[in-house]
């Protein structure tokens, strides 16, 4: 027999192999029949807010750090919609499986928060998902904002992965088999948002950002489970612009072009008597992100000062942090507690050091470290919906205290989510 | 990152390398599966189970060291139902197990072999947290546990060839013992026939469909919703009216709400093991029917 032909013959046995599970006996016939069954599950997540506000939201910022651009601030005051997320999702075959998610904003426009598709069949632990998705650079920026504890994200998610990282790339990741949890992850992407810009991505091949993390986490007795991640973040920004007003009071265009690497440290733990969480529960998590900036500034790009348009070197070491607790006293009822604070460190600007401009012209970047101190009532009337009440003392800006309430509902309708740990 | 490459590679070479174990791993989420699956194949499985008795199946955290288990499982073994649709599908798509994923031969629902009951005829979630495919709780009737049984059997003796004798000879000795016991618990529970109960949550009702029992309401004014003090007064003032014999509450349920019923309405409440390891005599299948008989057999005189 020849070789193409002892191939053709192997090939035709393989076709006519049937899968291996389709010989099942199952006692029930019936169920779901025609097109319609073969729908993906499909859910919708409403959420919205009333939110009382001593400051103007309008005019929000973070001192001390330069603007991530992202959806940072808190929604307007009064009442308003949030954005309604709608995720449909399901195995495409048995190699792969398809996730959608799109925000609808309340400005009527529709988002692409994430759009992936992730394997199901890559042996030793590997999966693979390639398309739009949130980063897992640490913890909190996997998890869509309907599974956050509180209303916003913590001021260390908001400066340095702009509320929420998404990015458009391709996913590795592998899980160990150990005993316990052990994965590590590398992702590659387009760099589509802050730390990488400009905003939107590079016109370039190749990849504009890279994260590699790993998480390692177990079970402490029998009430108890945690896990930890360590995670690290490399891109470079070309001109990603922010604005500012120089010290003659000039709106003035700035950009920053370099390198931007970013740590994160983040350890979850959770506990509840005897692992069953439908009574009483305790989740105790927090993050700490350090971030090296280095490369140059522009300062006025748009030439809109006397002195035109001036480029300098640039360094910046800065770093931030939260830690919150949520208890669940009562089967419908939690409350929790999260305390934010970030540390503007070192910035060295080559224009202020030569004597070309005066720290006053880069008020942003000015010394300062934020805090904050959010408490947070929830009531959940099933495992779908929950309504919410936030109150926090929010000192992002250097010269006013912020006192916010927050009234929050976030609903889910269809299918049956999961949420992570 | 050289170091990473050296360490990624190194982990690698140690999970290809590492002795493959005799038993194959079986993955379990409910411990009634894992008595089972202990029956029906012995020493020839490693069996790990994700909840215990004291743990409400429908809710659980989808841990990593849950992850972690699933991952270097060769079977996994579940209810099914829709039962775990609030972790199962993570601890799937998270385990990077290629193995266990819906459709493979490693994946067993054992609700697809049982008929269900309380199949809802109108699907919405003010109804509470209903499942569409019906109750998921197939377990407590002995019957399903023999269908199960069956099914079980056949999917080991596929996945591990090389045992089928074993598995054969064990799937034997179980049907012959579980026979015996069904006709001693049928003869033993013919008493509760018709008796009227309060239940906690919609998990006994195979139990009682297959005693003949009766459920004469339930503490959760909903399916999966807790208890609420409106209901339960209402619950009082029903029991005044018809009196139900007793109030039964599963191990994982917090007995408070039964209490509250039983002081009032002066009914005994009970609590029943509800699976494997919920009591001390609930140590494997037989003793957790011999022990849910044997206890309501002692309240209900």
């Amino acid at each position: 027999m020849t070789k193409a032909k002892l191939m053709a013959l192997a090939i035709a046995a393989a076709l006519g192999v049937t899968h291996p599970a389709a010989g099942q006996t199952q006692v029930q016939t019936g169920g779901p029949t025609g097109e319609s069954a073969f729908n993906p599950g499909i859910s919708l997540i409403l959420n919205g807010t009333y939110a009382n506000l001593s400051q103007d939201p309008t005019g929000f910022r973070i001192d001390g750090f330069v603007p991530s651009l992202g959806e940072v601030g808190p929604p307007n005051r009064g009442l308003s919609l949030g954005e309604s997320e709608l995720v449909i999702s399901a195995n495409v075959d048995h190699y792969f499986r398809g996730t959608m998610i799109v925000a609808l904003t309340p400005e009527n426009e529709a988002e692409v928060e994430e759009a992936y598709v992730q394997t199901l069949a890559l042996p030793q632990g590997f999966i693979a998902k390639a398309g739009r998705f949130f980063s897992g650079v640490g913890y909190l920026n996997e998890f869509h904002p309907h599974a956050w504890d509180f209303t916003d994200a913590p001021l260390a998610n908001k400066v340095f992965l702009g509320g929420q990282l998404g990015d458009d790339g391709i996913q590795l990741k592998w899980v160990a088999p150990t005993p316990f949890y052990l994965d590590i992850g590398v992702e590659a992407g387009r760099g589509l948002h802050f730390p990488s810009g400009p905003d939107g991505g590079r016109n370039k091949n190749g990849t504009g950002a890279g994260t590699v993390f790993t998480r390692v986490g177990d079970d402490l007795g029998t009430s108890t489970a945690w896990q930890a991640g360590l995670s690290y973040l490399s891109t470079s920004a070309l001109d990603r612009g922010y604005d500012d007003t120089d010290s003659t009071g000039t709106a003035v265009a700035n950009s920053f072009s370099g390198k931007s690497r970013l740590w994160a440290l983040s350890g979850v733990l959770k506990w509840a008597p005897n692992r069953n969480p439908t009574y009483t529960n305790f989740k105790l998590q927090g993050e700490f992100f350090r971030r090296r900036e280095s490369g140059d500034l522009t300062f006025d790009s748009g030439a809109a000062t006397a002195g035109g348009t001036q480029t300098g070197g640039y360094s910046s070491t800065q770093s931030g942090l939260y830690l919150q607790g949520v208890y669940q006293f009562l089967p419908q009822w939690r409350v929790g507690y999260r305390y934010d604070r970030l540390d503007s460190g070192t910035t060295n600007i080559d224009l202020v050091d030569s004597g070309a401009l005066t720290a006053a012209d880069f008020p942003v970047l000015a010394v300062y470290n934020p805090t904050r101190n959010t408490l947070m009532v929830d009531w959940s009337g099933s495992e779908f919906s929950r309504v919410r009440l936030q109150l926090a003392q929010d000192k992002s800006r250097s010269d006013v205290t912020d006192k916010q309430v927050f009234v929050q509902y976030i609903m889910s309708l269809g299918a049956h989510g999961a949420h992570k740990f | 990152m050289r170091a990473v490459v050296k360490l990624v590679t190194a982990l690698l070479f140690a999970s290809v390398a590492l002795p493959s174990a005799a038993a194959i791993n079986i993955f379990v989420c409910e411990p009634e599966w894992g008595a089972l699956a202990q029956e029906l194949a012995g020493d020839k499985a490693s069996i790990y189970s994700a909840t215990t008795a004291l743990q409400d199946p429908h809710r659980i955290e989808a841990r990593p060291s849950l992850i972690a288990r699933v991952r270097s499982a060769d079977l996994l073994v579940c209810t099914g139902a829709e039962l775990e649709a609030g972790w199962l599908p993570l601890l799937l798509t998270q385990s990077g197990n290629r193995k266990i994923q819906l459709g493979s031969p490693g994946y067993f629902e054992a609700s697809q072999y049982a008929v269900k009951i309380e199949v809802p005829t109108v699907l919405d979630r003010s109804l509470g947290d209903v499942h569409a495919s019906g109750n998921p709780h197939i377990h407590l009737d002995p019957r399903n546990i023999a269908k199960v049984a069956e099914a079980l059997s056949e999917r080991l003796a596929q996945l591990d060839p090389q045992n089928v004798d074993a598995y054969k000879a064990r799937a034997n000795s179980f049907h012959g013992r579980w026979r015996a016991a069904l006709a001693r618990w049928e003869l033993q529970a013919a008493r509760l026939k018709g008796v009227p109960v309060v239940v906690y949550h919609k998990d006994m009702s195979y139990f009682l469909n297959w005693v003949g029992m009766r459920e004469a309401g339930s503490l959760e004014p909903k399916p999966g919703l807790p208890p609420t003090p409106t209901h339960l007064a209402d619950l009082v003032e029903r029991m005044k009216r018809e009196p139900a014999k007793a109030v039964i509450y599963s191990a994982y349920n917090s007995p408070r709400a039964a209490e509250f019923l039983s002081e009032r309405a002066k009914i005994p409440s009970l609590m029943l093991p509800f699976t494997v390891g919920g009591s001390d005599k609930a140590k494997d299948l037989f003793g957790l029917f011999d022990d849910m008989i044997g206890r309501l057999l002692g309240t209900i005189k």
